[in-house]
């Protein structure tokens, strides 16, 4: 029967974005790396051929558009929980318009669309954390109190705690879910300090797994039918030590993805996706 | 229990030939009853019980006033047989508070029905003032404590009535109940109950709203009938076992929701005449599908539809829909296809705050998919998805935290939350709070140090008036207690001078009820769901249910079967003998949130209140009248006023003269002369200290060895936390080379109140009531401070305090010896930490007689008897400690100012007690519970009465209070510059508080010692020691 926080991973749909040339050199970053905009495109194109070959999950793939460098992140433009779909007003300027396209997809997907009109709030879906229990929303440079509160009032089932994020773009710039129960942190002080401060606004517990690079924390959880646990990860390439440490979790379906060149944009795993659990349950 | 009966009509003679001793035996009885009561669930006798208590009070009232005060100020002590022990322990624990009630019963009893209450109303108002002395918020809790006094009182008698009254119909009732106690406190409290009825009951009708809308209505006694009579009376109506997880609420005079304390008397918590009430849920189940009884959770989810049709429980549109669809489902049954325009039936019920069509729709949907559920199964399915909404079982209060900003406090089952708008910004899991307390309209918690921090810190909240953070305070103090303890934890006994809420959860905690619902053996009761209030008027007219007395005792009979369960078997009662108590509580599920009781105010006699409450304020006006200089003194009352509000407050006040000064005894004196404004100062706090321990199981009976001297004792004294010395360690002032001055006697003559509660106290309270479990102990502990420097007159008035013990009613029969010792030491330049000396069993009594040495219990008697000389004495005493001692004493200049004055508020004299306890009174004679206050001033021989001195010009002033285990020390450094002399007076309070035998004379060597060490070149000017001690006897 379904019920509320059921199946937590259990994804049916994701909707992506393509990279548009303007990535390579406005795309938001931290660093001044340079893109190698093919091999993106070729990485980005690899991450999505696993959603949808490999995991088979329902792919809505939108087109680039020039104007918007950023808006193959898509997971910064919608926070999808269940039935219902917030759309965010993302932290930076130049990504506010990313959410037109990211809404309709959305709308088709017949999610309930929630916007998030306040003009004083923001709020990148990259410093959300579901756990399947609760919410926890990273206060960053792109997201503070108010598109916190507008959050918690779109999912009003769920606790929404706030973590201040001191060092790193998003919350998920050092963390993610790894499983029910399972967040997945990286080992720098910042994260660790934000996992001590999530562990104690919740009333649930939760095992941790840390792993040696911050970056190497971002990975994308499913629980799918016929595959049970399914992590997509970095690789060895990137993190050869961090991998090791996926590489304990024997449940898991650990499927290595590149992202050598959109890390370099502050691109991580699950900035490339919107996951959607059509629930035919409910 | 049936023995009782019997011994009750004996009680009531000897009660009538030595009042003092009947009302101890009264107050140990009710709780003893209550306990009967809920365990066995003998409805009737309960019933008959509550008759013949009425009748109790009666006689009662006829003893003359004067008896009727001792009794009141008396603590009681109960008579267990040495068998019941371990279970007696843990029900006293719990009963404890009742006796308490008792006395404020019997108080009322004195005076006519009407006139006691205005008395009550007076007497609140008074022991207000000398709580709040100071500030408007203090007074608020005034009104509040004093409307909570009353009622307590009048529940608690009834209770112990209908306590009494079960426990005899029922033989086979724990042996709590039928323990002594019970009877000889059954005797005396029914009298005066059964008086009442006969003389004049006035009847009047409640109303209780059900949570499916439909009003109950229930007669009950106007003026005696407790809250629990009445929740009793709806639960029985809704043929419901697992009642601890309800309450009942009622609108106070600001139109806020607050629960009736089962406690206390109904009358006195409403205020007002509206005798209109709701049925609701006070604990929210973490788990829901671990109730016992469907009718249980269908309670619950008509609770939990109305909190989510109202909002108050905040879902998603697709919760909105999914719950609404197992509500269909419950109350409809199957969806029927042929059913006609379903949308528009389903329209006129209310799922969700902003309900729309497309809503409906869903739940129409959502309907269809439970085809072939049970009501039973949806209901369950409900609740199952209801408990995982994040705010499920919050009970939200609004809040500003240190920087103004509104937040939102959430109490649940797992702690404190804190919110701002609807977002999380932190939380508080009740293993990680130390202590609770409220201070005006603060609220404090006590946070335990993280794995990387050192020290505890403190958080604090505003709260938007003192009603509401005592409100919170309460409400935290339950949800901790419920959700967290295996037993209540029994009213604090110890305190004596405490001003703030007793308050304590008095019912079962959820391991107890969940113990006691296994237990449940009756047949799943059929009973009809229909359709909540949500439904459209047609449902609207349900039946209106009026039970009267008469009736609601045939239907306790009905109930008391199923709540024998708990005592089904001995084994049982045995792991029970917490759950034992628990069933006491069960009907006290729901104290009254509302309405804060002061403790002291309750067992203060309303004289004594009175003569308190002049002392305070003459010293409060003293304060304001203060000359210029004292601009400063304000401050520092701030200071103590908001200073560490978690932390027990100590206040100290200590004269340094500077050494240069020091040949200036003048100076001295002047700055002794401000002292008293300070002392005036009256603080209000409420603080309850948690300590969660993990514990290997104990067996059944916990022994705590805390003293070694009082061996007997120690044993009662783990299980009950009655058992507390609370010695204050006045103040030694000492002055190097200036006399000490007279006034600095006046201002021994101030005493501060305050009432603590140590954590090191209560633990080994909490080892007692949760032997059992290896869990984590909690020890509450309320502090209540009043600073009251008080003249000598003031004096007098802590006595009053000393009514408390009957507050403690020890779980077991047991003595419960309470002593307080307030020992004040004002040092010049001297600091001395802690020390207390006292031990003593004295039963000190608000009355104006005093007998010096009655106190005969045990050791304590001869010591203080030594302290009451000069300073010498004072050493002798201190033989223990004798090292320690001989420092302090070699100064001649210390004197005895004044006789230390016992105050005896019993007519009995405790002599007996400790020959009672080991030569046991056999039979079953009326507990005697003793409580003593002395005061015994030493000052330096040589002092001036330069006291009056001009008033120097405070140059700094400083406290500084530090805790420990079982003394908190406040240090109150003052330095004041007159005629060119500086003077630095150092005040010292130590108050020591104990379950067991303090070595008072030891504390006091020890502490002067530490004085002396600490500032050699002080002198000691004035020791101050005031001993509060509740002696409660056992039976062997």
């Amino acid at each position: 029967m379904a019920g509320l926080m059921a199946g937590f991973g259990h994804y049916t749909h994701a909707v992506v974005r393509g990279i548009p040339a303007s990535l390579a050199k406005e795309a938001l970053r931290t660093s001044q790396a340079e893109v190698d905009l093919t091999r993106a495109r070729t990485e980005h194109e690899a991450y999505v051929e696993v959603l949808r070959t490999r995991l088979g999950l329902g792919v809505v793939e939108l087109p680039a558009d020039e104007s918007l460098p950023d808006c193959v992140f898509v997971e910064d433009a919608a926070v999808v929980c269940g039935e219902t779909a917030l759309i965010t007003r993302p932290g930076a300027e130049s990504r506010r318009r990313e959410t037109e396209v990211m809404k309709e997809a959305l709308k088709d997907l017949n999610l309930n669309i929630v916007e998030m009109t306040d003009e004083n709030a923001t709020l990148d879906g990259g410093d959300v954390l579901f756990t399947g229990r609760e919410f926890f929303v990273g206060l960053s440079k792109r997201t503070n109190q108010r598109g916190a509160e507008i959050l918690a009032d779109a999912f009003k089932d769920y606790a929404v705690s706030t973590v201040p994020v001191l060092e790193g773009l998003h919350l998920k710039s050092f963390c993610s879910m790894g499983g029910p129960g399972l967040i997945i942190i990286g080992s720098s002080e910042p994260a660790q300090k934000a996992l001590k401060i999530m562990q104690q606004m919740s009333d649930h517990r939760y095992d941790k797994l840390t792993v040696p690079d911050d970056i190497a924390a971002n990975c994308v959880y499913m629980n799918l039918p016929n595959k049970g646990h399914v992590l997509l990860h970095c690789t060895a390439e990137e993190f050869p030590e961090s991998v090791k440490v996926f590489e304990k979790l024997k449940d898991h379906m650990l499927i290595p993805v590149s992202n050598m060149e959109k890390v370099k944009v502050d691109g991580a795993l699950t900035c490339c996706s919107v996951l959607i659990s059509k629930n035919p349950n409910i | 229990m049936t023995t009782e009966a019997g011994s009750e009509t004996e009680v009531k003679e000897k009660a009538e030939e030595s009042a003092a001793q009947p009302d101890q035996s009264e107050t140990a009885k009710p709780e003893s009853q209550e306990v009967a009561n809920v365990e066995g669930g003998e409805k009737e006798k309960g019933k008959e019980k509550e008759k013949e208590g009425k009748e109790g009070k009666g006689i009662t009232r006829y003893l003359p006033t004067w008896f009727k005060k001792q009794k009141s100020q008396t603590s009681p002590t109960k008579e267990v047989p040495a068998t019941e022990e371990p279970v007696s322990k843990g029900v006293e624990g719990e009963e404890e508070p009742a006796p308490e009630v008792n006395g404020h019963a019997e108080e009322v009893e004195e005076k006519e029905e009407v006139k006691s209450e205005e008395v009550k109303e007076a007497t609140q108002p008074e022991s207000d003032s000398n709580a709040s002395a100071d500030t408007e918020p203090a007074k608020e809790e005034k009104v509040e404590d004093a409307t909570a006094k009353s009622p307590e009182k009048t529940k608690d008698t009834a209770v112990g009535e209908g306590a009494e009254e079960e426990k005899k119909k029922e033989p086979e009732g724990h042996v709590e109940a039928e323990t002594d106690g019970g009877e000889s406190q059954t005797s005396i409290f029914q009298s005066p109950l059964r008086l009442v009825r006969k003389n004049k009951m006035k009847v009047v009708v409640c109303h209780v709203t059900l949570l499916e809308g439909t009003d109950f209505t229930c007669e009950v006694e106007q003026k005696r009938a407790k809250g629990q009579y009445l929740f009793f009376k709806v639960c029985e109506h809704l043929n419901l076992l697992e009642k601890d997880y309800f309450g009942l609420t009622y609108k106070d005079n600001h139109d806020e929701k607050c629960w009736l304390d089962p406690t206390k008397e109904i009358k006195r918590q409403i205020r007002s005449n509206n005798w209109q009430f709701a049925f609701g849920v006070k604990f929210y189940p973490p788990d829901p599908s671990q109730l016992t009884e469907d009718i249980t959770r269908y309670l619950l989810c008509l609770q939990l539809r109305e909190d989510v049709a109202s909002g108050r429980l905040p879902c998603s549109f697709v919760t909105h829909a999914l719950l609404g669809s197992y509500t269909l489902q419950a109350e409809l049954g199957d969806h029927e296809p042929d059913q006609p325009r379903p949308l528009d039936f389903i329209s006129q019920l209310t799922f969700a705050p902003n309900q729309n069509k497309e809503m409906e729709e869903k739940i129409l949907e959502l309907h269809k998919s439970h085809r072939g559920m049970t009501p039973a199964q949806a209901d369950l399915q409900f609740l199952e998805n209801a408990k995982k909404l994040s705010m499920y079982g919050v009970d939200l209060h609004h809040a500003k935290d240190s920087e103004g900003v509104d937040i939102m406090l959430g109490v649940c089952a797992n702690g404190l939350l804190v919110y701002k708008d609807r977002l999380r910004i932190n939380r508080f899991a009740w293993p990680k709070i130390l202590k609770i307390s409220y201070k005006r309209n603060n609220f404090y918690i006590k946070i335990r140090p993280g794995e990387t921090e050192q020290f505890e810190s403190t958080v604090g909240f505003k709260l938007q008036n003192h009603r509401s953070a005592k409100r919170l305070w309460k409400v935290c103090v339950e949800n901790h207690s419920f959700f967290r303890l295996n037993a209540p934890e029994p009213p604090t006994k110890a305190r004596f001078l405490t001003l703030g809420s007793k308050f304590r959860y008095s019912g079962r905690t959820q391991a107890q009820t969940r113990l006691a619902s296994s237990l449940i053996d009756r047949p799943a009761p059929s009973f009809e769901r229909t359709s909540s209030k949500r439904i459209s008027r047609s449902l609207d007219g349900a039946p209106v249910i009026s039970i009267t007395e008469a009736g609601s005792e045939t239907a306790e009979n009905g109930r008391d079967h199923r709540l024998e369960l708990h005592s089904d078997s001995k084994a049982e009662e045995v792991d029970l003998s917490p759950a034992d108590v628990e069933a006491i509580p069960s009907q006290q599920q729901s104290p009254g949130r509302a309405e804060p009781a002061l403790s002291q105010d309750l067992d203060k006699t309303q004289d004594e209140v009175l003569k308190h409450q002049a002392s305070i304020s003459q010293l409060k006006r003293s304060f304001m009248e203060a000359p210029p200089p004292s601009p400063p003194q304000p401050n520092q009352w701030e200071k103590r006023l908001t200073s560490s509000p978690a932390t027990i407050r100590v206040q100290q006040h200590q004269v340094v003269s500077v050494p240069q000064t020091e040949a200036a005894s003048a100076d001295n004196a002047s700055s002794e002369t401000k002292e008293p404004a300070k002392t005036t100062e009256v603080e209000i706090e409420e603080t309850v200290v948690i300590q969660e321990v993990s514990r290997a199981p104990k067996p059944g009976v916990v022994t705590v060895t805390a003293d070694p001297t009082a061996a007997p004792p120690a044993e009662h004294e783990p299980q009950d936390q009655k058992v507390k010395v609370e010695e204050e360690a006045a103040l030694a002032e000492v002055e190097e080379v200036s006399p000490v001055k007279p006034e600095k006697a006046s201002s021994d003559s101030e005493s501060e109140e305050e009432a603590e509660y140590h954590p090191n106290v209560p633990a080994s309270i909490s080892q007692s009531q949760i032997p059992e479990e290896k869990e984590e102990e909690e020890q509450m502990k309320e502090e209540e401070e009043e600073q009251q420097q008080a003249s000598a007159p003031v004096v007098p008035s802590l006595p009053a305090e000393v009514s408390q013990p009957a507050e403690e009613t020890s779980q077991e029969e047991e003595e419960e010896e309470s002593k307080k010792e307030e020992m004040e030491v004002e040092e010049k330049k001297d600091d001395q930490e802690e020390k207390e000396s006292g031990r003593e069993t004295e039963d000190s009594t608000d009355d104006p007689m005093v007998t010096p040495e009655e106190a005969p219990e045990g050791l304590m008697v001869p010591e203080e008897s030594a302290e009451a000389g000069p300073t010498e004495d004072l050493e002798q005493p201190k033989m223990n400690g004798e090292a320690s001692l001989v420092e302090v004493d070699p100064r001649p200049q210390v004197i005895c100012c004044s006789e230390p004055p016992v105050v005896k508020t019993e007519m009995v004299t405790i002599s007996d007690t400790f020959a009672a306890q080991k030569t046991e009174i056999a039979t079953k004679e009326v507990p005697i519970v003793h409580t003593e206050t002395k005061t015994i001033t030493y000052e330096a021989a040589q002092l001036d009465g330069n006291s009056d001195g001009e008033p120097g010009v405070l140059m700094t002033a400083q406290t500084i209070t530090s805790e420990s285990l079982c003394t908190t020390t406040t240090t109150h450094i003052t330095k004041t510059l007159k005629g060119g002399l500086s003077e630095t007076r150092i005040e010292k309070r130590i108050v020591i508080t104990g379950d067991c035998d303090i070595d008072h004379d030891q504390a006091l060597a020890q502490a002067i010692k530490e004085a002396k060490e600490q500032h050699p070149d002080m002198s000691v000017t004035r020791v101050v020691v005031h001993k509060e001690t509740e002696l409660a006897e056992e039976e062997d």
